[in-house]
């Protein structure tokens, strides 16, 4: 009997930190010892696969015989003997692991095309991506006119997903019209939004879709040579990524005389070196040339003038990534999903105080309740949702009144935050806005390369207030201080960062100004967080004397008899939170 | 610098000017070979290439990826994310703060042994607050589970 045996083991960065790597193994030796290669099919094997999506449910293994593919859940090495034993030899699945209703719930609402491949081919083979269609949209697309192709991704209503949701079509358009020659394409893979690792799971998914994407483009606009920015951090995306840009100059996608079409494109890969701003494209072309990460004003727009001065089109990676589809289904297909002016999907980093936690794609549109309770099952702990932050440190806050609002760029912005590059971190009951927003600003204040004014001090001079605030020294007329200064910088930044800089800020004043208010006038934190502003002490009656506090207290404030309860001396205590964490009886409370 | 060092610059200066690199590229080549930007080793390109030293210099303290002191034996990264703030990352920094007794401004111990970083975020939000150490992601950190990884470095190097 020979069977077709396919075991994939998620290999992400959240699958290999949940011990990935050690679960594969742990197959492969199981393989061995049970004489599997021998015996019950040559075909068996283990291979890598990118994220799954679901990576609160780390390690996911797919186990796959014949047709039927059976998911399980949390794998851990010492799982994987019976796994083998029982499913692969039995025959019978291990009911207890197999992933359960609310893995089907996350998957249901979802509609897949940029990820639609991801965790399912391995990454690391071309031929995997050649199997499931890969690479036949840019034959189709080599038989069309650049105009033609130009005119089916400006049909398409495709807009840039790095987050300002430029429509493509119309990016491509100027860049051909230049007469100027070379022109370069560039993918902009630089994803520093804390909170959001989209473009991450693509590269390390399926890099094979951006290079094709990025072929595509550059037919479209007559370009030869392309670059892909990425950061230095994602160094597992880095080497698939090259590991692919190989196999393809291999196979022909890249190099001289694509497809026999006359047609030469060539990319190469940048590796980042850690700036956020470099996100910003003209930041971006400046690192690429060599020069210190800094933006410049626009317009002149790259599509005129951008890599060596040259026309240049730079497109996020998932943006590149939806082009194969597209050209592969036709616009019409992909105008049809979405929702009037934001066309096709959107990838989400589906975080924070949520049950599902993961990588999400969803039709341009959906309701962010759907999102949040949906597929992402609800709050972590059955607490109450305050708030959804999209945009990162460029977005805003959707506080919880707003539940039923459509997710797409023109009702993100309406509201005051913004689709960004598509981190979702969602913050419960137990979050402190004014502490949310000081992160972002104390982020992007130290990411202001300098370059303009407001920028550089105004954020500077905002994060003074905000931390003064949370301090406990805020004054009458600073939440009004905060929202002129945010708006001049807003006003009169140079680039995206800056402009942008003030939202998290302005969003938090506009729908919990109470909270700030609170903290100034009452000196008083609403979700306990603020460190100053609150008092620790132990409740006696939990306390049951065991001495962490005391042993862990670094001014020696927690003190006591052992066995005995304990206490805490309020003019000795910096409120530095250490005895909260090792209370074991959540004795230590605070207020 | 002595000669070996030198001759290890010159491999560089030939690597780049054959592959057309550029300021960037370069300093990330120093960086790999010595780990990290000793001040002599731009001096002595900016005299070899005709590049100003400033330039060097500029890009060097720009990127946050260059480091112009020597690092530790054992990288301690710390991620500052969104998720990870939310989920109590701060708590976690300031124990590995306290358990290598650093002082504020200072990142690499006395002992050059461990060197704690942040970064903004490493994408590994469903398992924050994480923290990765000599490149293994460790995710769901506590205070006391840091406290733990880094005696068990300490005592296995010592």
């Amino acid at each position: 009997m020979s069977r077709d045996i396919k075991v994939n083991v998620c290999m992400g960065t959240g699958g290999i930190a949940g011990g990935g790597t050690e679960v594969l193994d742990a197959f492969h030796l199981e393989f061995q010892k049970n004489g599997l290669g021998g015996e019950v099919g040559k075909r068996c094997k283990a291979g890598k696969v990118g994220c799954r999506g679901f990576c609160a449910k780390d390690v996911l293994v797919d186990i796959t015989i014949d047709d039927t593919t059976s998911t399980y859940q949390h794998v851990k090495v010492k799982m994987v003997s019976r796994l083998v034993k029982e499913h692969i030899i039995g025959g019978t699945p291990v009911s207890d692991w197999l992933v359960k209703e609310d893995y089907n719930d996350f998957h249901s609402r979802q509609k897949k095309i940029v990820l639609a491949n991801c965790g399912k081919i391995d990454p690391e083979k071309i031929e995997a991506y050649l199997e499931v269609g890969g690479y036949e949209s840019i034959k189709k697309a080599l038989d069309m006119s650049p105009e033609e192709l130009r005119e089916v991704v400006k049909k398409s209503g495709l807009r840039g997903r790095g987050g300002a949701g430029f429509p493509t079509g119309l990016k491509w358009e100027l860049c051909a019209a230049n007469k100027e020659n070379p022109k370069y394409v560039i993918c902009n893979a630089d994803e520093g939004d804390p909170g959001a690792f989209m473009d991450r799971s693509v590269v390390e998914g399926n890099p094979h879709s951006i290079i094709e994407g990025m072929c595509i483009g550059a037919y479209a606009v007559g370009s030869h040579f392309g670059y892909v920015y990425i950061r230095a951090e994602y160094p597992l995306a880095v080497e698939r990524l090259e590991m692919a840009l190989e196999q393809a100059l291999e196979h022909g996608f890249l190099g001289k005389n694509i497809h026999n079409s006359g047609f030469d494109f060539d990319v190469k890969v940048k590796l980042g070196a850690g700036a956020f701003v470099c996100g910003e494209e003209t930041a971006l072309i400046a690192s690429i040339e060599g020069e210190r990460g800094m933006p410049r004003a626009k317009p002149p727009f790259p599509a005129n003038k951008g890599l060596w001065g040259k026309p240049t089109i730079i497109n996020n990676v998932e943006t590149w990534a939806n082009l194969p589809p597209i050209i592969q289904n036709g616009a019409d297909w992909y105008a049809a999903i979405g929702s009037e002016k934001s066309k096709g999907t959107k990838v989400f980093a589906l975080t924070g105080k949520i049950n599902n936690t993961g990588l999400i794609e969803v039709p341009m549109g959906i309701k962010l309740r759907d999102i949040i309770f949906d597929i992402g099952g609800g709050i972590e702990g059955g607490r109450l949702l305050k708030a959804v932050q999209t945009g990162g440190p460029s977005g805003g806050c959707i506080p919880q009144a707003h539940i039923d609002m459509k997710v797409d760029y023109d009702s993100l912005t309406e509201i005051g935050s913004m689709m960004g590059s598509g981190g979702m971190v969602v913050l419960d009951e137990t979050d402190c806005m004014v502490n949310i927003s000081k992160f972002f600003l104390e982020f992007t204040q130290s990411e202001s390369c300098g370059k303009c004014i407001p920028c550089r001090i105004g954020t500077k001079r905002m994060l003074e207030i905000l931390t003064r605030i949370t301090e406990g020294e805020g004054r009458e007329g600073d939440i009004e201080l905060l929202l002129d200064l945010g708006n001049d910088v807003k006003e009169t930044s140079l680039c995206g960062l800056g402009m942008s800089a003030p939202n998290p800020v302005l969003s938090t004043v506009r729908y919990f100004r109470h909270e700030y208010e609170a903290h100034i006038n009452h000196k008083h934190c609403p979700a306990k967080v603020c460190r100053k502003l609150l008092t620790y002490f132990i409740r006696q009656d939990l306390c049951v004397g065991c001495g962490a506090c005391a042993k862990t207290c670094p001014t020696g404030a927690a003190s006591g008899k052992k066995k005995k309860p304990h206490r805490i001396d309020t003019s000795s205590c910096i409120k530095c939170g250490a005895c909260f964490d090792v209370c074991k009886t959540k004795a230590v409370l605070k207020e | 610098m002595d000669t070996a060092d030198i001759e290890r610059l010159e491999e560089i200066h030939r690597h780049y000017t054959k592959t057309n690199g550029n300021a960037i590229s370069v300093l990330q080549g120093i960086q790999e070979e010595f780990g990290y930007l000793p001040v002599e080793t731009m001096r002595w390109f900016s005299k070899e290439s005709g590049i100003p030293e400033s330039k060097f210099f500029g890009i060097a303290t720009f990127y946050s990826q260059f480091y112009l002191k020597p690092r530790g034996k054992n990288i301690v990264t710390a991620c500052c994310g969104t998720v990870c703030h939310v989920k109590g990352a701060h708590r976690v920094i300031s124990r590995i703060v306290d358990e290598l007794k650093l002082k504020k401004n200072q990142n690499t111990t006395k002992d050059k042994l461990f060197t704690l970083e942040k970064v903004n975020c490493i994408g590994a939000c469903s398992i924050a607050p994480v923290v990765v150490i000599n490149k293994k992601v460790t995710g769901m950190m506590t205070p006391g589970k840091i406290a733990r990884e880094l005696k068990k470095i300490s005592g296995e190097k010592k």
